[in-house]
């Protein structure tokens, strides 16, 4: 027979198939600069638009002069509200129930709204346009702390009154006040507040999740194309779910959505930023429209830092209880969610905080109360998951702080605490107090490997000693051991309670099979650099027996790709991933067909081997898949049809639950605050792992991006609502002297209902990094009496810690 | 984040240069490295309708080493780390170039921009200042040559008229032992704090100590007290005490996302006491 010296191993080997750390096929033009981005997009006559933004972050508009802008050369139009109010385009729907201006509509709410949107014959000329456009402001009194948004007479959004002066309601019940925008509960009230006014331990703390930004490197930015002889809109943009975008399109534009073709091109990162809808994609498809030109529009780094989507700002109360021993036995968590104007979270319609209710973490906790309290503010619209599935950063920092203060009331070590409360492995699939079903998890054996690999007692002995040494004046450095053990929620999700706007969040994949035995798959979500052209094409590698250097993957264009959700909250893999393996399991259903027939015997007399179907008991006697997607499409087979194609649109059953055991080893200098991390070790447990290189540059950006938020990286508003950290000067971008070593390490507990196991892993570094860096910090100063210290812990705030536990003295 | 649009101009010598400036006026500005300058146009918080780059005039380039020490305008911060006889002769030239910005900033970032910027923030004016340079500039009327200690007079105020152009830096080649210290968030900040110490050690005594702190005022500091505190001393803890508290009295920090004033002192006091115990240590 042909191959005798080919093995069976080898044959799995040249799939490159789940399990291999193939070169990610992307880096070829990625890394010689041939990627191609939105703004690389030139078209015959594009022109170009940019806004004019409001310098203020609230105020009355009383005029609005676009004269001398129009003398400007090179400019051709100056939209303002007054121009999109006919079309009823001046106010647009957000993701989360409410509306947000296009162009300010008599007012501003936050620093650099989108005023005017200047169209020009290139960048240059508008930018000098916006130079020349009059606005008239009367400053309004501002609003940057939630808490007095929720007292003050200040009126931010006229909506929000009703005829009687009332607040009236909102998007998700009613407003508690004019500036309130939803109350969200979750779990059990009155028997939280009874276990934990009952409890022999309570630990009470505040603790403030500041606001930060994705930054992607790549900022958000689109080309709308209408080409009025056909009636075809072409919009071409830094979307992370173009079919969500081809339909609102269309809902708020009136343009029929099979007339809407949304084509995201190469994205760089997303992380969150790059989901929402935003006034300048609006604007775009408008201008196109009155100009019928194409039309650019570009963001740069100041408009992105300071208007597109933040993430977090969350102010977050929690009291824990415990037994005098240790057992975690309730969990209340209050946050008041700071959304600013508009409120442009992109969290799925039943979940206005997101999955904030997952803050019972890795732990068994009988009993928990959530409430989430949004309000308005003079600031940015926003509130994503930055590399983080909905508020589960948030959720995962309060729960891994509180178990740590916990600690410091119980007078325990933080680990010991941790490992008396997780949830063991057989009570999985586990019910949490706050509603979630767990998949599946091993923590004990997780955060046990973790411990021995960093020689847990070895560093707090080491830890004790430096104590002494500081107390004795012989050293200035403390030294900090950060704990984190992170459950992730990801893979929204289940159609039955995850929708955006009405669509379920399902996902798909479309296969083809072309003749010589090579393929195209289709998916509906969109990678950002994760590097979904290499993953998904191991996942179909495995699945249906051809090398994954002979598929090819392709997302983003919705004139091609099969209606999906989108890339955001680690949702590729849980729901598309499953959906490209079903996908891939009917093409083996019907090659098994094609094969039995080829071979002469019924179908339950082949099987699959890798790469071929083979004889049950007689493996000489085989087809390959080469072989087979040939006779697809040469040979007339009675009950077959010719060709081999598959779609599958999926509906996951439940969410994954990723999981991870993290350490941060800090050294920190109490005199000037100057942080340096000695180690860190990622333990992370994904399920199934389908490329593992591909799997630790993930952990290693999440990791970074961690850090960033922990350690600086804020949009920090003063009292006049000026943005403070609106340039990269001052929002911290880690580059590679920032960035510690890191060590990676796994276990692998698939997830049960997901078709290959896999769970997700692109925010858990991130969701788990952020606390493990906190904690560290907080760490090295419990001795000295520390509880809680909010973050960035940039070098001026650990000084000031130092300082106020008297360690400059 | 797009600059007003400005003339460009790019004439082969000094004489070119002197006379766009002398045409323009106000309305012209000469750009070595670009690295402060362009920045500042894409701000729009620089209007600069005539741009005269300095790239191609001859002579602004060199770097002479001997009893004095001469550093052309247009010599990068690159070149100087480069520069092996100058990290001999003046070692804390490279200490600190090292310390500024990144290595892409640090090839166009020139000597002659980095002093005549006048932004605080700025490496090299406290440099200067501790190494007691002495400015060469060149205008209508000739050249002129202003000590960095009187070069300073506020935020982006200096002593060069605007139809003047820096030509070169130069100083005596430094004696003793030297330390470039700065505190900054990340790669690419300026200085939370910085300090440039040079100390001159005769037996187990400081025969002469020179102190620059950077990003404290709105100028440059250099603290004549601070240094005269070493002198005659074993630089012990006290003596470093009092040339941190003579140097406080002279800085006048002001709070920004570096953070606050008390901060600011602190850290002032504590990258000073450590750069003079390196630059003892090295004496
Ligand atoms: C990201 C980043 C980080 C930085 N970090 C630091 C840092 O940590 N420390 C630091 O010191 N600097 C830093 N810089 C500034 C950098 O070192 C600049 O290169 C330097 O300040 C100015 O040099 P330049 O040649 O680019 O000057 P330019 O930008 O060309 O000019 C600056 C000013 O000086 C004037 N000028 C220039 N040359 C002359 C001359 N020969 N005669 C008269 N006037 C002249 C110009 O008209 C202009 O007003 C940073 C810059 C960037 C972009």
């Amino acid at each position: 027979m042909k191959d005798e010296a080919v093995t069976r191993e080898d044959r799995v080997a040249s799939l490159k198939g789940m399990g291999c750390s193939r070169k990610r096929v992307e880096d070829a033009r990625f890394t010689q600069g041939k990627g191609n981005y939105v703004d690389d997009i030139k078209l015959d006559g594009m022109l170009f638009g940019d806004f004019v933004r409001s310098p203020y972050a609230h105020a009355k508009i009383t005029n609005i002069d676009t004269s001398a802008a129009m003398e400007v050369p090179g400019v051709l139009a100056v939209l303002t509200a007054a121009d999109l109010a006919p079309l009823g385009l001046h106010w647009m729907p957000t993701l989360a129930g409410d509306k947000q201006m296009v162009l300010a509509d008599g007012k501003v709410l936050f620093q650099g709204q989108e005023v005017a949107f200047v169209v020009a014959e290139d960048r240059y000329a508008a930018a000098d346009g916006i130079e020349a456009v009059e606005v008239e402001y009367e400053e309004l009194p501002v609003i940057v702390d939630p808490f007095e948004a929720l007292q003050s007479d200040v009126v931010l959004r006229p909506d929000t009154v009703g005829e009687d002066g009332s607040p009236a309601d909102g998007a998700h019940g009613p407003r508690k006040h004019h500036n309130h925008i939803f109350t969200w509960e979750c779990g059990d009230k009155d028997p939280t507040e009874q276990v934990i006014s009952n409890a022999e331990v309570v630990a009470e703390e505040s603790m403030y999740y500041h606001r930060t930004h994705p930054c992607p490197l790549e900022t958000c930015g689109c080309v709308a194309s209408m080409d009025k002889v056909n009636g075809k809109l072409t919009l071409w943009g830094t979307f992370q779910a173009p079919h969500a975008i081809r339909t609102v399109v269309s809902l708020i534009s009136g343009i029929e959505e099979h007339n809407i073709r949304v084509i995201s091109p190469d994205i760089g990162g997303g992380f969150g930023n790059k989901v929402g809808a935003y006034p300048g994609y609006v604007c775009s498809v408008v201008a196109s429209i009155v100009t019928g030109k194409p039309v650019k529009w570009i963001e740069d780094r100041m408009d992105n830092l300071m208007t597109t989507a933040f993430a977090r700002d969350y102010w977050m109360k929690g009291r824990i209880s415990a037994t005098k021993d240790g057992k975690i036995t309730g969990l209340h968590c209050h946050v008041t969610a700071d959304h600013g104007g508009f409120d442009a979270c992109a969290d799925p319609t039943k979940f206005p905080a997101g999955f904030m209710n997952i803050c019972t973490g890795s732990y068994d906790i009988p009993t928990a109360f959530l409430e989430v309290d949004g309000v308005y503010t003079n600031k940015a619209p926003g509130g994503v998951s930055y590399r983080c599935s909905f508020r589960v950063t948030e959720a995962v920092y309060f729960i891994e702080r509180m178990i740590e203060v916990l600690a410091i009331e119980l007078d325990m070590d933080a680990s010991e605490l941790r490992k008396i409360n997780f949830i063991k492995k057989e009570q999985f699939p586990y019910k949490a107090a706050l509603g979630w079903e767990y998949d599946s998890g091993d923590y004990h054996t997780a955060w046990d490997k973790a411990m021995k690999a960093v020689d847990y007692d070895g560093l707090r002995a080491e830890q004790k000693q430096r104590i002494e040494d500081f107390k004795a004046g012989k050293t200035r450095k403390l030294l900090g051991i950060g704990l984190t053990h992170f459950t992730e929620i990801v893979g929204a999700g289940p159609v039955k309670n995850c929708d955006i706007l009405g669509l379920g969040m399902f996902d798909s994949c479309e296969i083809r099979i072309h003749p010589t035995g090579s393929a195209i798959a289709r998916l509906g979500t969109i990678s950002q650099g994760q590097g979904h052209a290499t993953t998904f094409a191991q996942i179909l590698a495995s699945e249906i027996g051809l090398p994954a250097d002979s598929i090819t993957i392709e997302e983003g264009d919705t004139d091609t790709a099969p209606y999906g959700l989108g890339t955001y909250g680690s949702r590729s893999t849980p729901v598309a991933g499953a959906a490209t393996a079903m996908a891939g399991r009917k093409i083996r259903a019907k090659a098994q067909m094609i094969a039995a027939y080829l071979l002469e015997v019924h179908d339950d007399d082949v099987e699959f081997d890798v790469d071929r179907f083979v004889v049950k008991g007689a493996p000489e006697k085989f087809k390959t898949m080469k072989e087979i997607a040939f006779a697809a499409y040469n040979q007339a087979i009675p009950g077959v049809e010719p060709g081999l194609e598959a779609v599958s649109y999926y509906d996951p059953p439940n969410m994954t639950y990723p999981f991870g055991a993290y350490v941060c080893v800090m050294e920190i200098d109490v005199d000037t605050g100057v942080t340096d991390i000695r180690q860190f070790y990622a333990l992370d447990d994904c399920g199934t792992r389908i490329n593992p290189m591909i799997i630790e540059g993930q952990i290693h950006g999440g990791l970074t991006e961690a850090l960033a938020v922990a350690l600086g990286q804020e949009i920090a508003y003063d009292d006049m609502g000026n943005v403070k950290t609106g340039t990269l000067m001052d929002f911290f971008l880690p580059t590679a002297w920032e960035v510690p070593n890191y060590e990676t390490d796994h276990t692998v507990t698939p997830s049960p209902h997901h078709p290959i196991g896999a769970k997700g892993v692109g925010e858990s570094p991130h969701v788990g990094g952020v606390p493990c860096f906190s904690n560290a910090v907080h760490d090295a100063f419990r001795a000295f009496g520390l509880r809680q210290t909010n973050m960035p812990h940039d070098h001026w705030r650990i000084w000031r810690t130092a300082n106020e536990l008297g360690l400059h003295d | 984040m797009i600059p007003a649009s400005f003339e460009y101009h790019r004439p082969k010598d000094m004489a070119g240069v002197l006379s766009i400036l002398e045409e323009h006026g106000d309305d012209a500005r000469v750009m070595a490295g670009g690295h402060s300058l362009i920045p500042m146009m894409k701000l729009r918080m620089a209007d600069v309708p005539h741009l005269i780059d300095l790239q191609d005039v001859g002579g602004l380039a060199g770097i002479t080493v001997g009893d004095t020490i001469t550093i052309g305008a247009m010599v990068t911060q690159s070149d100087i780390i480069l520069h092996d006889a100058l990290a001999d002769a003046a070692p804390i030239l490279r200490e600190a170039s090292l310390q500024i910005a990144d290595p892409q900033v640090r090839y166009m970032g020139t000597v002659g921009g980095n002093v005549a910027n006048g932004d605080p923030g700025n490496d090299m004016p406290g440099l200067m200042q501790c190494l007691d340079a002495t400015f060469t500039v060149v205008g209508p009327n000739g050249e002129r040559k202003i000590p960095a200690r009187e070069f300073y007079e506020a935020a982006y105020m200096t002593g060069r008229e605007d139809d003047e152009v820096m030509t070169a830096v130069s100083f005596a080649k430094p004696a003793g032992g030297h330390a470039y210290e700065k505190q900054k968030r990340k790669i690419g900040d300026y200085a939370t704090a910085a300090a440039a110490v040079q100390i001159v050690k005769d037996g187990g005594t400081c025969a002469s100590a020179s102190i620059a702190m950077t990003n404290l005022s709105d100028t440059p500091v250099y603290s004549a007290a601070a240094g005269d505190a070493l002198v005659g001393t074993s630089v012990d803890g006290d003596a470093i005490k009092a040339a941190v508290s003579a140097m406080l009295n002279d800085i006048d920090p002001v709070e920004d996302n570096r953070g606050p004033v008390a901060f600011k002192r602190h850290v002032a006091g504590v990258i000073l006491a450590r750069a003079i115990e390196r630059a003892w240590a090295r004496a």
